[in-house]
């Protein structure tokens, strides 16, 4: 039996530039420019559910951004997630025009990453203030304590308590 | 409407736009509980980070432990001894019933079935108490582990559940008597707030919304998790997907969660809670006065924390609402670069407007407790 996954993959072609399988979930790379005619494929294919769209910031690292998509198919019981690199200054083609769910999931990317939506009818803010300045799950948007009135308080940021240590290498 | 009105289960504010009654537009302004998790889980390790699932959507506690944990167990590669995945799958429908019980309670006040909250809340209470028992918190756990579960069960817990599950059906029944042949209960929820199953799925809504428009996806037949495989259930699906539906299917939910129960108390194997790896789970006590490799292990664990290998997964689990999902990216260092919250009220609110086109101020009300949402949930 060929599974949804391998059907999507043989009919996106060329549009993949690579399958990253990790623990069982197929992860598909592609081009930013090839991004929503991916989806619509994926769309007719079965995967008619988008359960998320999130985005991963690798700062310092270029390019900056990943842009995540997962879809499952809700009768096929398939997940499939496509990945888009994108650089800082990159914008996103919406996804709206294929499912109005989009909309605020790429609300949500937009208010804590900064990534724009090209399309987005209604591209604001949405669970920060409207007036708040910059991108909260940037990385270079530092997580501190707020400042308190007390003397001889030394604010201390959660993440000091256990230092991060250096990546492994298995 | 809103942000602090007591039909919006929480700080919800709707922008209305009325011509008399009916209602032209509805716009759902979200965010005033936006306390930034996702931003927190990435400062922390991993074990540290277990205390903020069940604060996220704190309705459902156990079952968005088990989410984190089974997420950050798939990262690992391992998976926890069978004994723990019982008491976790045990405490997590138990949570489900307390979280469909909730919803009952909140449904049927806010449309002045007055009596029935503290019906439902009573029963609750009974599972709180269970969990209490069983992790020292009636709703902020923190008792499941990565790799297994903090200890093992008190003694009596099993006669407990039971007990609390041999009275359950009686109760339900009654409280189905209540609404389910009640006019006024029947002419407010049926036709109301009806979202096709071709919306639903295109608003990404999840959960009994999406089964009471007649979609029979639940996450634990579509991808079995945490032993669900093992056990039969039904997935109750609704046919109108409105309120009325959206009602019959949890309280079938509910009938289906003690029969899991049930079937899991029966077959809970002995054997460990923890799995045995030394870089995952700290070793156990009397281990440290005999083995210096034990005691490094320990260092290293509370010091430090788990290191699991670079990579992405997306895990999800069925919470109350619907898809909960998380979805990590690890570096390889002991803390995630990415921990993203797939939150079920988020979509589902977001087809809130489409359920109420051309409805009724009236109807909002019972449209919002039709989808349950939590604004923690939402709002993250």
């Amino acid at each position: 039996m060929t599974r949804p996954e391998d059907v999507l993959v043989q009919r996106l072609g060329e549009a993949v530039v690579e399958q990253v399988r990790f623990r069982d979930d197929l992860t598909l790379i592609v081009p930013r420019e090839h991004m929503l005619r991916a989806l619509e494929i994926a769309g007719s294919t079965g995967f008619r559910l988008l359960t998320d769209l999130t985005a991963v910031d690798r700062h310092p690292a270029q390019p900056r951004f990943d842009v995540i998509y997962v879809l499952t198919s809700v009768e096929q019981h398939a997940r499939i997630r496509f990945m888009v690199h994108l650089a800082a200054d990159q914008t996103m083609p919406s996804a709206t025009s294929l499912w109005p769910g989009a909309n605020w999931l790429e609300r949500e990317v937009f208010d804590l990453f900064g990534i724009r939506f090209d399309g987005h009818p209604d591209l604001r803010r949405i669970l920060m203030p409207d007036d708040w300045e910059g991108h909260p799950l940037r990385k270079d948007y530092p997580l501190v304590e707020e400042p308190v009135e007390f003397k001889g308080h030394t604010p201390k940021v959660p993440s000091e308590i256990i230092p991060k240590s250096k990546p492994k290498l298995l | 409407m809103g942000p602090q009105h007591p039909a919006t289960h929480g700080v919800l504010r709707l922008v209305l736009e009325l011509e008399g009654e009916v209602i032209l537009n509805l716009e759902p302004v979200i965010g005033y509980l936006h306390t930034g998790f996702e931003k927190e889980m990435e400062t922390r390790t991993y074990h540290q980070n277990i205390v903020f699932p069940p604060r996220i959507e704190y309705l459902a506690t156990f079952i968005e432990e088990q989410a984190y944990v089974l997420a950050v167990e798939k990262l690992l590669g391992i998976t926890a001894p069978k004994r723990a995945e019982v008491i976790r799958l045990i405490l997590a429908e138990l949570s489900r019933i307390a979280s469909h019980l909730v919803y009952l309670g909140t449904a049927a006040i806010d449309l002045n079935v007055t009596s029935l909250l503290m019906y439902c809340f009573r029963d609750r209470e009974e599972i709180l108490d269970i969990f209490e028992m069983v992790s020292g918190q009636r709703m902020m756990h923190g008792y499941f582990r990565i790799g297994g579960l903090q200890w093992d069960l008190p003694q009596g817990f099993a006669e407990r559940v039971q007990r609390f599950l041999d009275d359950f059906p009686r109760r339900l029944d009654e409280y189905e008597t209540l609404l389910t042949d009640n006019l006024i209960w029947r002419k407010r929820t049926e036709g109301v707030a009806v979202l096709s199953a071709e919306d639903a799925i295109r608003y990404g809504c999840t959960g009994p919304v999406l089964r009471g428009s007649g979609v029979s996806y639940d996450v634990r037949k579509a991808f079995p998790y945490g032993g669900y495989a093992d056990y039969e259930f039904d997935v109750p699906v609704g046919s109108n997907g409105d309120a009325f539906d959206r009602y019959r299917v949890r309280m079938d939910e509910m009938r289906q969660s003690r029969r899991i129960i049930l079937q899991a108390l029966r077959g809970l194997p002995e054997g460990p809670i923890l799995v045995d790896d030394r870089k995952v789970a700290l070793p156990p006590r009397r281990e440290l006065v005999r083995s210096m490799e034990a005691v490094i292990h320990q260092f290293k664990l509370v010091s430090e924390g788990i290191h699991p290998p670079a990579g992405e997964v997306y895990a999800s689990v069925e919470s109350p609402r619907g898809e909960k999902g998380y979805y990590i990216v690890s570096d390889g260092s002991n803390r995630p670069v990415r921990v993203r919250v797939r939150s079920a009220s988020f979509n589902n609110l977001q087809a809130l407007p489409v359920m109420l086109r051309r409805g009724t101020v009236a109807d909002v009300v019972v449209a919002i407790a039709s989808i349950d949402i939590v604004l923690g949930d939402v709002d993250r």
